[in-house]
């Protein structure tokens, strides 16, 4: 309540893996007023879970009543707010790219660069898959633009908390 | 083990969860379950409108404390519930809705009187089920009564396909409700009351705000203690009215938009505000951020979404009100008096003050004055009377005229206001208590909104009393119009009407009419002695105005007195 500054929040929820829990957590967005930014679901190792991680943005008052509204559904296990948390997040892009001879060689560098993969190969295109931050992605994307792209696909991003075990803080993001 | 249908199962579940009464009204998707009714032992009271069922189950489980069902068939039966269920779950009434469904094949192929009824009410439910396997009736009905009643309660419905009804499976009964995803907090954290004793010890002016929640957790002793134990003045929201006696001194009277002055101004004056099982309502605050502003703010509620959602709060308490209170009590206990009640005469002064130069007043001159009416009702009921209302100025002036000092005595869709509530809440309520006299205070828009279940208390031989206050108008939107739009009273003229003496009559219930002031008091008694479903039609004076009031966002200590 104190803080209006608006932040990002990745919010990551466990819930029961039964049809109607993805209306009823996008109707809650949806009928209070709040953002999604994005949304990735699918099942944990135990088929009755489901993981949701749910990018929103919002002031502190509001990302509060977000995780509490979250919690008050009956079919949400647990939420976790992996913002002040040290945790590991990722998002993919499928990207298509228009190759022309004289630029295959500039994206493939650019591939090579940003550790990236060519999934698919067409006479006049790349398929390119790449996954990292959202800061990462935006970086690779505007500079593969020029080359002209022809289409994207990009997940929301997932994430997972480090362990307070010894070495875990340490390990690369 | 044997075999059972779905239909056997579900009132198997049904009679373990203590049902004895369900209100209804049959279709197609729910022939099954109605063909199995007569066989069981529970009552069912056929409505006249399924809207009339869910109002009435709300008053049933708030006149009982127990938890109120209903049972409509698919489609248009099931969107009929939805302003019943919307109401139940603003003001946090357990009631369980079974509706019927098209059988499972059908559903998604838009197949007669199909409708999503689980998507429609997933907002204005606590939770809902639409049962996919006639394995899970058991244990769905389990959970539904479970999640209704418990925490915050609420309304669940469940939606049962009707192929499923035929169906046999082996029933099991089961003993106990696990769900791992939904544990309400009971238990207050206790760090967290030592601070409100601190806070207590050292306020100068603190007061104490009930709320609906209070009378949910049949906390109403364990604040009576407090208040006492505390020396501290007791105001309470619409939906908190009978927590605390209205004869003490501590006593404040109802907050917000038509609150008496006193407790409206301890508000914008206290330095310590107990709320306690209340979510600051709009009409409760005024304007939001000028509300409670020299205050340190303590929020008891058990559901964390209402802490610190419009008010921010000092010290959040997560926990159930009367168990919270009942810590508070024994943490009092080892303090000594003296230090609790210290410097409170002159706040407790200025209290009296506002009382006695601003009380709640009305002048009883020609005509009949609505607030009349309601005073020589609580004469004559002692205030032993379960009073349900209708909305509008009737329901204010009922709020603020009939001191209502015990509680669960007074059923009023608080939250969602709606108009027709009341005739089938006083339904509802004299079913869970056939020993009290019932009466629906009631206005003369409102009562034509479900006015069909006349026929339902009179089938049932229910002696509920409905008094209409008949001013001819849509009386508090006609006020609206004369002091916020220039006297355009568009809309809002009633006097095309039915006789409502004639209609009481021709429902075979009684109908009395009182059109001067002299008659007030006779038509009471004769109304409410009757042994009949009585209508009572005062016709008040046209354009008496609820005072106090304060205007649609201004802070509540900007009061309008007449
Ligand atoms: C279902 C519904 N429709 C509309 C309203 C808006 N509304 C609030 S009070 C009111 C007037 C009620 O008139 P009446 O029942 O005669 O009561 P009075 O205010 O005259 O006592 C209206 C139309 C409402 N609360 N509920
Ligand atoms: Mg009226």
């Amino acid at each position: 309540m104190n803080s209006d500054k608006v932040e990002k929040h990745i919010l990551s929820l466990m819930v029961e893996n039964q049809p109607g829990v993805l209306a009823r957590i996008a109707g809650l967005f949806s009928g209070r007023g709040f953002n999604i930014e994005s949304l990735c679901v699918a099942e944990t190792i135990d088929p009755d879970v489901s993981r949701i991680t749910l990018v929103t943005v919002g002031d502190l008052a509001v990302t509060e009543q977000i995780k509490k509204q979250l919690n008050k559904l009956v079919n949400v296990i647990k939420v976790f707010d992996f913002t002040d948390t040290p945790h590991v997040h990722r998002e993919m892009a499928l990207l298509k790219i228009h190759a022309r001879p004289e630029t295959r060689a500039e994206i493939l560098r650019m591939v090579d660069i940003f550790r990236s993969r060519v999934v698919d190969v067409g006479a006049d295109y790349y398929t390119v898959e790449v996954t990292g931050d959202e800061d990462k992605i935006t970086a690779f994307l505007n500079l593969l633009k020029p080359m002209g792209i022809k289409e994207i696909a990009r997940t929301g991003a997932i994430a997972l908390a480090r362990e307070k075990t010894k070495g875990g803080q340490n390990g690369k993001n | 083990m044997t075999k059972m249908t779905g239909v056997q199962i579900l009132f198997q579940a049904l009679q373990e969860e203590g049902v004895t009464t369900i209100f209804g009204y049959p279709g197609g998707a729910v022939l099954d379950i109605y063909n199995e009714l007569p066989k069981t032992d529970i009552k069912h009271i056929l409505v006249r409108h399924e809207q009339g069922a869910v109002h009435a189950a709300d008053a049933y489980a708030r006149a009982s404390g127990g938890v109120g069902v209903c049972l409509v068939t698919s489609g248009p039966g099931a969107t009929n519930t939805v302003t019943g269920i919307a109401s139940a779950y603003m003001d946090s009434v357990p009631v369980v809705v079974l509706t019927g469904q098209v059988p499972r094949h059908l559903i998604g192929n838009d197949a007669f009187q199909e409708v999503d009824i689980v998507g429609i009410t997933r907002p204005c439910t606590k939770h809902n089920y639409l049962v996919t396997d006639i394995k899970d009736i058991a244990r769905i009905i389990k959970e539904a009564f479970h999640i209704a009643r418990s925490g915050r309660p609420g309304p669940v419905l469940i939606d049962l396909p009707k192929d499923l009804m035929t169906m046999t499976a082996e029933y099991k009964p089961l003993k106990a409700v696990s769900l791992r995803s939904y544990r309400p907090t009971y238990n207050p954290n206790l760090k967290q009351l030592d601070k409100v004793i601190k806070l207590i010890k050292s306020a100068r002016k603190p007061m104490i705000l009930a709320g609906g929640g209070v009378l949910l957790s049949k906390g109403s002793d364990a604040l009576t203690a407090f208040a006492k134990k505390t020396n501290m003045p007791v105001a309470a929201t619409l939906m908190g009215l009978g927590v605390f006696p209205t004869k003490s001194r501590l006593w404040l009277g109802m907050i917000g938009m038509h609150g008496t002055y006193r407790a409206n101004m301890s508000s914008g004056e206290c330095d310590l505000l107990i709320a306690i099982g209340v979510r600051f309502d709009d009409r409760v605050t005024g304007k939001i951020d000028v509300f409670a502003k020299k205050a340190t703010i303590v929020h008891v509620d058990i559901d964390p979404t209402s802490i610190q959602k419009n008010v921010p709060v000092a010290i959040p308490v997560v926990g159930d009100c009367r168990i919270t209170l009942e810590l508070l009590n024994e943490l009092l206990d080892k303090e000594d008096p003296a230090t609790i009640h210290r410097q409170r005469r002159a706040w407790l002064d200025q209290i009296e003050e506002w009382k006695n130069t601003k009380p709640l007043a009305y002048e009883q001159k020609d005509e009949i004055k609505p607030q009349y009416v309601i005073e020589k009702l609580y004469e004559l009921t002692k205030g032993d009377a379960i009073i349900t209302t209708e909305v509008g100025q009737n329901q204010m002036w009922t709020a603020q005229y009939y001191n209502f000092d015990r509680p669960n005595c007074f059923i009023t869709s608080g939250g969602l206001g709606v108009m027709g509530f009341g005739l089938p809440a006083a339904i509802g309520a004299q079913l869970a208590r056939p020993d009290k006299l019932v009466v629906d205070i009631a206005g003369d828009g409102s009562i034509q909104m479900n006015i069909q279940e006349m026929a339902t208390a009179v089938q049932y031989g229910l002696p509920i009393k409905v008094a209409i206050l008949n001013n001819q108008y849509l009386g508090m939107v006609r006020q609206w119009q004369e002091m916020f739009y220039d006297k355009r009273y568009s809309h809002t003229d009633m006097q095309f009407a039915p006789d409502f003496v004639k209609l009481a009559e021709a429902y075979g219930a009684v109908g009395l009419r009182a059109v001067k002031p002299e008659e007030v008091e006779p038509v009471l008694k004769e109304g409410l002695f009757n042994k009949k479903t009585v209508i009572m039609d005062f016709q008040v004076e046209r354009e008496e105005k609820v005072y106090p009031m304060v205007p649609a966002g201004a802070p509540i200590t900007d009061m309008l007195l007449v």
